[in-house]
């Protein structure tokens, strides 16, 4: 494990003199951000009485999954839940055997329905992504969670921007958007009603930005998928078969975060169940998608 | 969607941190503009993805409308459909000196709370009055409820000028009443600004219509709002989360809401007052004894542990010993009411403050008041959307203090959800009773919460 005096420096964005760093009254915005999330991850362990992680083998979960890992202490007290389409990258399969096993992780690999049992009227991408939809409400009515722990963010897609923090999903796994509890500072409703479970988003308020400068600076394995070959990359993974590579040459986490800063091309882009008609992506997300 | 880039200058990449970043509520009257106004600004700074202009024009014209700017943070079919926001979203963009995060709130008195849930996050914000219309009701309470989350700094944007013929004179009168009701509730803005959102005048620049204004433009107004930060240098305060036994070691875990912690620091653990000292700083990974870290500051989340074995639990607040927090059982305090029954003397509701929770009981109410009007209505009970001043006996102590040392700390805040007459039985346990399912009889499917602070110095009883 990287030992670096990183904590130091961040806390102490003073200037060092000949006595020593000096002390520092403010955080940088990734401890900022990473004490948010840490406080968010410790309150719905706390609140909730039995909760998984959702873990997608992509960028944001796993920085969700090291925040866990920060936040209690090395020790994950919770499952890591795999929802598996089935046709997930392989390259993110073995990611997941390799470091389930590496940081301890308690693993579930839970399977979704096949693609006959969706809502035919939804688009073709959007149906076979609301597989995932369905797998998470199997699992849940299998494991009895009342709190999944997911890895959106705000800047991801402009329904995602309306989340709150805790947000319940009704029976069906439903989200009444139109009926959202109210959510201030850091008090979070963390009370479903029976059968209901809530959805915990530690990372919402970061941008992809700031995953990417956050992975790099804890050393935080990532799938290969996300860095150039050939001119494309991938800046998103979903399922290989609705999930697009963008032209790019960032080879490296740097040239990642560089090219991010000078990109007007949005991050979901490549995914095409994000754009098959104006509502596509609103009915997936009411219907209980992530 | 990622806003990354602000003008055609590209920024030098900037490490994490370095730029200010500034959270902005923008708040007004239904209709008033607001969703119109976030739109136009990110096209004035170019922070729209490649796209999504052509992508925006195409969705009006499908449902065969004149082009909404508010259809970036509208994103709900519904909010398109009716034309209004129903729920508070954020969207990033960058201005010559600063990250900002611009946070949408409706303007629809029905989804006050939406508003609440949207500004309660801010650093500033931005007041939206139509001109054609004036200072109206929600104008009003979105003042005062801006003033009562502790959003201090805040500039008034006085929209549609196009459809008075930029006349000064109008502007002028609205410009001095809502100066008037700011001031009334503590609040001075730095500046108040006559535009037009949707043609852009007076947005990121002036033009000859507004000649005869001499004030910034809104965009000039945002870069110089400064980001809010957790008080250093008050008194330390860390409320605990939880308590971990994973190995050999006890930590409480928490975020230090203000002050600092030191390796060494003598303690008082409140609501108790029981004496300690602190051992440890834990932290994950792992490091060598000699640079583990020896001090957290306000708005860290740690792990600590003590030089002695005593009981603490969630809820406890670990306090300087110089100055610790009070512990108290009866509090006074301003509430915004947000639930539809009223809250009247003998009402039972929980009490949250920090990560301590208590029931209670309303044991007086005075001054009920709907900010939205200019008189007090004198009643008895506060209504929905109205503000009160209470006095509360609670069933347990809690660590607590004064709302005048420390205004935007969130130790301060304390939701309250109503415990509603029919579940009474369950009075025990301090968890809503869920309902049947689709009944939204007595009690509400989420609790409606509402914000309390302590108002003037603390009336204690002793314990």
């Amino acid at each position: 494990m990287r030992v670096d005096i990183k904590k130091e420096t961040a806390i102490a964005s003073g200037q060092r003199s000949a006595a020593g760093p000096v002390e520092a009254t403010q955080l940088d915005r990734l401890d900022e951000l990473e004490s948010q999330s840490i406080f968010i991850l410790r309150e719905a362990f706390a609140r909730l009485k039995r909760i998984a992680i959702l873990w997608s083998l992509g960028k944001d979960s796993n920085v969700m999954i090291w925040l866990a890992r920060k936040a209690f202490f090395g020790r994950v007290p919770c499952p890591a839940m795999h929802v598996d389409t089935g046709k997930k990258f392989p390259e993110m399969y073995a990611f997941r055997d390799r470091y389930a096993k590496e940081w301890q992780l308690d693993l579930l690999i839970e399977p979704c329905p096949p693609i006959d049992a969706i809502d035919p009227t939804l688009p073709p991408a959007a149906r076979s992504a609301a597989r995932k939809t369905e797998g998470l409400k199997l699992a849940l009515a299998k494991h009895g969670f009342d709190g999944l722990v997911a890895g959106i963010r705000r800047d991801e897609e402009a329904t995602r921007a309306k989340e709150r923090v805790f947000s319940p999903r009704g029976a069906e796994g439903l989200w009444d958007v139109h009926d959202q509890p109210p959510e201030f500072w850091n008090h979070f409703n963390a009370s479903p009603p029976p059968g209901a479970h809530l959805r915990v988003h530690p990372i919402l308020h970061w941008t992809e930005s700031d995953i990417w400068a956050y992975t790099k600076r804890e050393g935080i394995p990532i799938i290969p998928l996300y860095l150039a070959r050939d001119g494309k990359r991938y800046r998103s993974l979903g399922d290989a078969d609705i999930t697009f590579p963008v032209e790019s040459n960032a080879g490296t986490i740097d040239e990642i975060i560089a090219e991010l800063a000078a990109t007007r091309i949005p991050e979901r882009a490549g995914r095409a169940m994000d754009h098959e008609s104006e509502d596509a992506f609103e009915r997936l997300r009411k219907a209980g998608y992530l | 969607m990622n806003v990354q880039i602000s003008s055609r200058q590209l920024h030098p990449v900037s490490p994490a941190g370095a730029r200010a970043l500034v959270r902005i509520v923008i708040v007004g009257h239904v209709d008033h503009g607001k969703s119109t106004l976030i739109g136009r600004l990110l096209h004035e700074v170019e922070g729209l993805p490649d796209g999504k202009l052509d992508a925006l024009k195409a969705v009006s014209a499908r449902r065969g409308m004149p082009f909404e700017w508010s259809f970036l943070l509208d994103a709900l079919q519904t909010e398109r459909d009716q034309g209004i926001t129903i729920d508070t979203s954020q969207i990033r963009l960058r201005t010559p000196a600063r990250d900002i995060v611009l946070i949408d709130a409706p303007g629809h008195a029905e989804f006050l709370r939406n508003m609440i849930t949207g500004a309660a996050q801010a650093d500033a914000a931005v007041l939206i009055v139509d001109a054609t219309e004036g200072v109206r009701d929600q104008t009003r309470r979105h003042g005062y409820l801006l003033h009562l989350l502790g959003v201090r700094q805040v500039i008034v944007v006085i929209n549609k000028m196009d459809r008075v013929a930029f006349d000064a004179g109008k502007f002028r009168e609205i410009e001095s009443e809502i100066a008037a009701h700011l001031a009334g509730l503590g609040l001075t803005p730095s500046a108040i600004i006559p535009i037009s959102a949707r043609n852009g005048d007076g947005v990121a620049r002036h033009t000859s219509s507004t000649a005869w204004y001499r004030g910034p433009t809104v965009l000039a107004a945002l870069d110089a709002f400064v980001p809010a930060h957790p008080p250093h240098d008050l008194a330390t305060r860390l409320p605990v989360q939880a308590v971990y036994k994973f190995d050999d070691r006890r930590i409480i875990a928490g975020r230090v809401a203000s002050g600092r912690i030191r390796v060494g620091d003598d303690v008082l653990i409140m609501p108790a007052g029981k004496p300690a000292r602190i051992r440890s700083i834990e932290a994950w990974p792992e490091r060598e004894s000699s640079q583990t870290p020896r001090v957290a500051i306000a708005g860290q989340s740690v792990g600590i542990t003590l030089d002695r074995d005593i009981f603490v639990e969630r809820g406890d607040v670990v306090c300087a010993s110089t100055s610790p927090a009070a512990s108290a059982r009866r509090l006074r305090a301003r509430v915004f009411w947000l639930h539809q029954r009223p809250l009247a003397v003998g009402g039972h509701i929980t009490v949250r403050i920090g990560t301590a929770e208590s029931t209670a009981v309303v044991a007086a109410i005075e001054d009920a008041v709907d900010p939205g009007l200019l008189a007090s209505d004198g009643a008895e009970v506060i209504a929905q959307n109205h503000v009160g001043e209470i006095e509360l006996a609670l069933s347990r102590p809690i660590a607590i203090d004064p709302y005048t040392a420390d205004p935007i700390s969130t130790t301060r805040a304390w939701p309250v959800s109503p415990v509603a007459p029919c579940a009474r039985s369950s009075r025990s346990s301090a968890r809503l009773p869920a309902p049947a399912a689709g009944s939204r009889g007595c009690a509400p499917s989420s609790p409606r919460t509402v914000r309390i602070w302590r108002s003037s110095p603390p009336k204690l009883s002793a314990d």
